[in-house]
């Protein structure tokens, strides 16, 4: 009941929004938000493997790019077919499109979470900085190939790609990366995956599965890559090889770690800090880039664990922390 | 077959690029365990030092010789030192147009010094505050310097390429059988092949380079032993750095165009190398550079040259599965 009640909460917030954020913010801001949701989705679905797992991705860009280019490529070819069809048949509009969005990002997902697979898989027998150097492969292996396939425009980029996302479907997939991630956490799954994490021999003699739980966590981190990657080609509705190079790997590495390791509302906070950066950075022009490098170094320096640390921001923690305060003889 | 043959040289020369960039990779990862992200720049910034210092010297020449003259001028009527000073005062001015394999050796130790000092600044400055930190706190301070070193050096340096100036005119060299090599091949193989030996003349036969055993053996031990681990970390930041450096001037003879974000794909490729060879090993990152430079060359030659940047990922997938720790590394038993 109280679940059901979330999510309709949840889900009238968002169309909420989804009215008012584009009248209330001009395009520019508006497309920032939208960009933070998506970085938010690829940072909190990176922590499933880097923070709760304690494997070490470095090819995000690559499961995000596969998202992006299937989902591209399946509503081009399919989608914009059936929503034709559907709006034919008086289905409203909105409906067909949201659909058929439904739809490609499903099939962006999968296509990635396969390819986590794959990849998830040399982790039986790879550890640390060598599996980190195999997704780096894989990310740039992915990114060479699309370049270099013409059906998918290869270095030209894929242009006209339905734009249906909204507000909305942003807001929906981090709400469902996010509730995923804290679902996890709690659980008998994501109690095995921080096991693996804190000591993976001392795990497996405990009789954790490790192999097939490291596979899940790559396979669900790959999947929610690729919903924010089939997100952000139908928002901008045009593709380049170039937004997916190892740059956009590390991107996302310094959010999650920035945002403390584990931490799931980390990951989101940092995800906004670090997307907005650049952004406000923007009036020093020439220095921005400069700057947002040196404030990375600094924050590192600073707070080597994280803004978070592995701690969560919730409302329970800051009343548990005033009713401790509050009483003392507890 | 000579095509082939002609491939293997291309090949090899490009490796031992790789070679030397990627010693600098497993020599730091050796003994900080730290993937060091801005090593790939350190090698651009070693073009772009070797690409002013001509400038500089030729500078330096001049202001030297202009103040020679003037001693010259002074001391006119001293027998033997004033007809001395005026002819050096007048090779100094002629700095530009000293030979040319002089200028380059000065070239490449302009460069070698400037990131060698550079090495220095960035492990003082940036790693060592994170040293006690976790090993992904590092590897992102690592990625910040990255990309200081890359977007300082498009504020620096302009984002526009350069154009490295032609120090040494290219000419080929027949090897007979239709295998040519050109001169500037012979320097980055001559070159490379000395700094290595240098390299392992300092690692094993040298005091500080028995330090920089110990201390990638074990921190504590070492320290016990007296060595003092921070200078060593350091030297070892210093070498790499300056054979990076190298690499850069070396790459830059041969492919004269230069910009700040030339680094991130050879450095890229160089890690890898330095993994396939079996990370933290010395002879497994020269034999990873040479391998990664001959299948690059023969992907390019024989396949695609579009698929130049995947060949050096997909042999690391298949080498990593077969041998897990790299070609000459040991496979470590994990101790519980």
């Amino acid at each position: 009941m109280r679940r059901a009640l979330w999510l309709a909460g949840v889900l009238v917030a968002l169309v909420a929004l989804n009215v008012a954020l584009p009248r209330l913010l001009n395009p520019y801001l508006f497309q920032i938000v939208v960009l933070c949701g998506i970085n938010v989705i690829l940072a909190v679905s990176l922590n499933l493997v880097n923070g709760f797992t304690g494997q070490f991705s470095i090819g995000h860009a690559g499961f995000m790019a596969l998202g992006a280019y299937g989902s591209a490529m399946f509503s081009l070819h399919v989608g914009q077919g059936w929503v034709a069809a559907l709006e034919a048949g008086h289905v409203p509009g909105v409906v067909a499109e949201g659909f058929a969005l439904l739809l490609a990002l499903l099939v962006g997902g999968l296509l990635s979470a396969l390819a986590g697979y794959l990849v998830g898989l040399p982790s039986l027998r790879l550890r640390g900085d060598y599996l980190a150097i195999v997704t780096l492969g894989f990310g740039e292996i992915i990114r060479v190939i699309i370049t270099n396939v013409d059906a998918v425009g290869a270095s030209r980029g894929l242009p006209g790609i339905p734009g249906w996302v909204n507000f909305f479907w942003v807001g929906l997939g981090v709400a469902a990366v996010i509730f995923l991630s804290l679902n996890l956490a709690r659980s008998t799954h994501g109690r095995a995956l921080f096991a693996i994490r804190d000591d993976e021999v001392a795990a497996e003699a405990l009789g954790v599965d490790t192999t097939s739980y490291k596979v899940l966590a790559f396979v669900l981190g790959a999947f929610f890559a690729g919903v924010a990657g089939g997100l952000f080609a139908h928002y901008l509705s045009y593709l380049n090889p170039n937004s997916f190079t190892f740059l956009k790997s590390i991107e996302v590495i310094a959010m999650v770690v920035l945002g403390g390791l584990g931490s799931v509302s980390g990951a989101v906070l940092a995800a906004i800090v670090l997307t907005l950066l650049p952004e406000v950075l923007r009036p020093v022009k020439d220095y921005r880039m400069v700057l947002y490098s040196f404030m990375l170094i600094v924050l590192m320096i600073t707070r080597p664990q994280g803004l978070l640390g592995n701690r969560e921001l919730s409302l329970t923690w800051l009343t548990r922390r005033r009713r401790r305060a509050g009483a003392p003889s507890a | 077959m000579s095509e082939f043959l002609q491939q293997l040289v291309n090949g090899v020369t490009w490796g031992s690029v790789y070679a030397l960039i990627a010693l600098g990779y497993t020599m730091v990862y050796g003994i900080l365990r730290l993937i060091n992200f801005a090593h790939g720049d350190i090698y651009m910034l070693g073009a772009f030092f070797g690409f002013y210092a001509p400038g500089l010297i030729v500078a330096a020449g001049a202001r030297a010789g202009e103040w020679l003259e003037g001693a010259h001028r002074v001391l006119h009527g001293v027998p033997v030192l004033g007809p001395g000073l005026g002819r050096l005062a007048a090779a100094l001015s002629a700095a530009g147009s000293m030979a040319d394999a002089l200028q380059a050796l000065l070239v490449l130790v302009i460069a070698m010094v400037g990131c060698g000092l550079l090495g220095i600044v960035i492990e003082r400055g940036a790693y060592k505050p994170v040293r006690r930190s976790s090993r992904l706190a590092a590897l992102i301070t690592a990625i910040g310097v990255s990309l200081l070193l890359e977007n300082g050096g498009v504020l620096v340096f302009g984002p526009d390429p350069k154009f490295f100036p032609q120090i040494i005119p290219s000419s080929n060299i027949a090897l007979g059988g239709g295998v040519t090599i050109s001169n500037q091949q012979v320097i980055i193989l001559t070159v490379s092949i000395l700094l290595m030996f240098a390299l392992r003349f300092i690692v094993t036969r040298t005091r500080v380079g028995k330090a920089m055993q110990a201390v990638s053996h074990s921190h504590m031990a070492a320290s016990l032993m007296g060595i003092s681990v921070d200078r060593i970390i350091t030297f070892t930041f210093v070498l790499g750095s300056m054979l990076a450096a190298a690499a850069g001037v070396l790459v830059a003879l041969q492919n004269p165009k230069i910009e700040p974000y030339m680094g991130v794909m050879p450095g890229l490729k160089a890690f890898v190398a330095a993994v396939l060879g079996g990370i933290g090993n010395i002879p497994g990152a020269v034999l990873g550079g040479l391998v990664m430079g001959v299948a690059e060359v023969l992907v390019v030659g024989y396949v695609s040259p579009t698929y130049r940047d995947a060949i050096a990922f997909v042999l690391l997938i298949i080498i990593l599965l077969v041998r897990p720790a790299g070609i000459l590394g040991k496979a470590q038993a994990e101790k519980v």
